[in-house]
């Protein structure tokens, strides 16, 4: 359809035409794709960044309290997307818990001070000024985030679970700290993880519109919400295929990265285990 | 455009069909029973009694579905009948779909209480002589507002379209189509401008307002004026009339420069599985006791003049339900413009929310 030509209201002529491929390259699409990538790579960092630490804890507690965490990080993933995000909006909106809670400290700690006679310094300022904790791209970043971190966790702990801790005690026996323990022993060791972590991550939040939609701002247009408006009200579906296969070919660049590095990756080690 | 609930009938139904989507998206909705009838309907957009009321008189039952915006329902439909025997689109999409040869023709004959109807809707400029289409409500997009942090009554488009006296405050529609014709309303043009340059100076405006404008909201602007979260929001009036029910600090106006009034119709689309039923259907709800009813729970502007004189002064003299005839002349009805228009209206709104 993507190669179609809109003839009339409903019907799509197939011409092979390159026009709506032509078309995806025009400035917009490519500012909000570049837009979208940035967005879909900070997530993806930050979810790494966390990740990481809290598979490591899950992997190293005890039996029991492993399959307590693990329940606790698939729980949320059994409930539905948007109602985890609607959770997101009623804590982070201008009245939500956080602002509330943030409210109520503000005005002990002021009752506080007048009960010292402090208070006509406005030391606290003249009044609480809520957050603005929505509507921008910090909180699309935060919702992807929240969405997807178990995404990123699952297969670090997986590939966690079947390291060789012999390998820690030798790394330390032969004077490696732990920095250099980290680096050099457990992240070569769990890159597979890492990396399918990433992916599916990183790809998932590419295509993302529903999470924009409901937590950005006037200014969280992503890829997602662009390809939606066109099979919806723009109802431009060849426009809106050619932009959805645009997305594809990037994640098949993705992963076939993964795989060569998958490759690289074992010849490489092949070599280290011979020598 | 009506929520009763605080979650929009567009996420409603995204989370709804996403955990029932086995029971509804997967079974064919079944074609072969007389006694059926299936309605696509908004979500929260009938009474609460209308369809079991129906199935007594009648001994129809009705399947119901949701959609949450004529996109939604245009492309569910466009590539043939998944089995539904009405539907409500808006005025513009009547003539779109009616182009497209996707609506029935509706035999006058069979509806016993057309006489129900204001005359003044009984030939409108989407679809003369009511050819396909039945009106089910109207009303007006306009401010919702708080009154007390507004200050003043925000009586022009100025406030959302071209002002920083509530930056950071305002939220707009995100439906490109309502937002660019107000646009054009402001600036003084036609709301059916087909003009390029026209759309242009709208799109400058916007795209200089931006960084005043919270949110472009999808259908729950009235949500975000409950809340706080915005101080002026553009909606559609019956969903701020709803939460003025709860709220006496809301307020609505329709601004000066004009707007929009739009129609929601009930239409039976082509390869309807159970034609006369959607026949019986429609004569149902445009008797006078059961529009009352609807009219008195979704809060919307009925076109049935016989229900409305059923209903309290509260409702029909509401001015956030029923504008005066003041202000309906103002306003402007959209009309389809064609494809290429359209695509020049998205084109035109991917720039403003990419800049």
């Amino acid at each position: 359809m993507s190669y179609g030509e809109k003839i009339n209201i409903i019907d799509i002529d197939y011409t092979w035409s390159l026009k709506n491929y032509i078309r995806a390259f025009d400035g917009v699409y490519i500012i909000t794709l570049f837009k979208s990538i940035i967005i879909s790579s900070i997530t993806t960092l930050v979810c790494l960044l966390i990740a990481i630490p809290v598979a490591f804890y899950i992997s190293f507690s005890s039996i029991r309290m492993k399959s307590i965490l693990l329940v606790s990080i698939m729980l949320p993933l059994w409930t539905n997307l948007l109602i985890r995000t609607y959770s997101l909006i009623a804590i982070l909106r201008t009245k939500g818990h956080i602002n509330s809670s943030l409210e109520y400290l503000w005005e002990s700690t002021n009752n506080l001070l007048n009960f010292f006679n402090l208070a006509n310094y406005e030391i606290m300022g003249k009044s609480f000024v809520p957050l603005n904790l929505m509507y921008n791209n910090y909180s699309i970043i935060l919702g992807l985030f929240y969405i997807y971190v178990p995404f990123m966790i699952i297969p670090i702990y997986l590939v966690l679970e079947k390291f060789d801790r012999n390998l820690l005690e030798a790394s330390y026996d032969l004077g490696a700290n732990h920095i250099k323990t980290f680096f050099k022993v457990i992240i070569p060791n769990i890159s597979p993880g890492i990396t399918s972590g990433i992916i599916l991550v990183f790809i998932p939040c590419l295509g993302s519109f529903i999470i924009p939609d409901l937590l950005g701002g006037a200014d969280s247009q992503m890829i997602g919400n662009i390809i939606e408006r066109q099979f919806k009200s723009g109802n431009d579906w060849p426009f809106g295929s050619a932009l959805s296969f645009i997305l594809i070919y990037i994640t098949l660049v993705i992963i076939s990265v993964r795989h060569v590095y998958t490759k690289l990756y074992s010849k490489l080690h092949l070599r280290g285990n011979t020598q | 455009m009506n929520s009763k609930y605080h979650i929009s009938r567009r996420n409603f139904l995204m989370g709804s069909s996403a955990l029932a989507a086995v029971g509804i998206t997967f079974s064919p909705l079944s074609a072969n029973g007389h006694n059926e009838l299936n309605f696509y309907n908004w979500d929260d957009y009938i009474g609460e009694n209308t369809l079991s009321d129906f199935a007594d008189r009648t001994g129809i039952k009705t399947k119901l579905d949701f959609f949450a915006d004529n996109g939604e329902l245009f492309s569910k439909l466009r590539e043939g009948n998944p089995g539904y025997d009405i539907i409500v689109p808006s005025d513009i999409y009547v003539e779109k779909m009616v182009k497209a040869n996707m609506l029935e023709r509706i035999d006058h004959d069979k509806i016993s209480n057309m006489n129900n109807i204001d005359s003044n809707f009984l030939d409108p400029v989407f679809d003369p002589k009511r050819q396909h289409s039945i009106p089910y409500m109207w009303g007006s997009i306009g401010i919702g507002y708080d009154k007390k942090r507004a200050g003043i009554t925000p009586d022009s488009w100025s406030y959302l379209y071209d002002s920083d006296r509530y930056s950071g405050d305002i939220s707009l529609l995100s439906e490109a189509t309502s937002v660019m014709a107000i646009g054009l309303k402001y600036l003084g043009y036609s709301a059916n401008s087909t003009n390029p340059k026209e759309y242009k100076q709208v799109e400058e405006l916007l795209i200089n307002q931006k960084k005043h404008i919270k949110v472009f909201a999808e259908d729950n602007g009235q949500d975000l004026l409950a809340s706080g979260d915005v101080i002026l929001a553009q909606e559609f009036n019956g969903d701020i009339a709803q939460i003025m029910l709860e709220d006496d600090n809301i307020s609505y106006t329709v601004p000066k420069e004009g707007s929009l009034i739009w129609e929601d119709c009930l239409c039976i689309p082509k390869d309807a599985p159970n034609v006369e039923n959607a026949h019986k259907f429609i004569d149902f709800i445009l008797r006078a006791d059961i529009g009352a009813e609807l009219a008195d729970y979704i809060q919307y502007a009925t076109p049935n003049k016989a229900a409305k004189e059923l209903m309290n002064a509260e409702y029909s003299s509401n001015p956030a339900i029923f504008p005066s005839d003041e202000t309906v002349k103002l306003c402007e009805n959209q009309l389809y413009l064609g494809e290429d228009v359209g695509q020049m209206i998205q084109d035109t709104w991917t720039r403003i929310l990419a800049s």
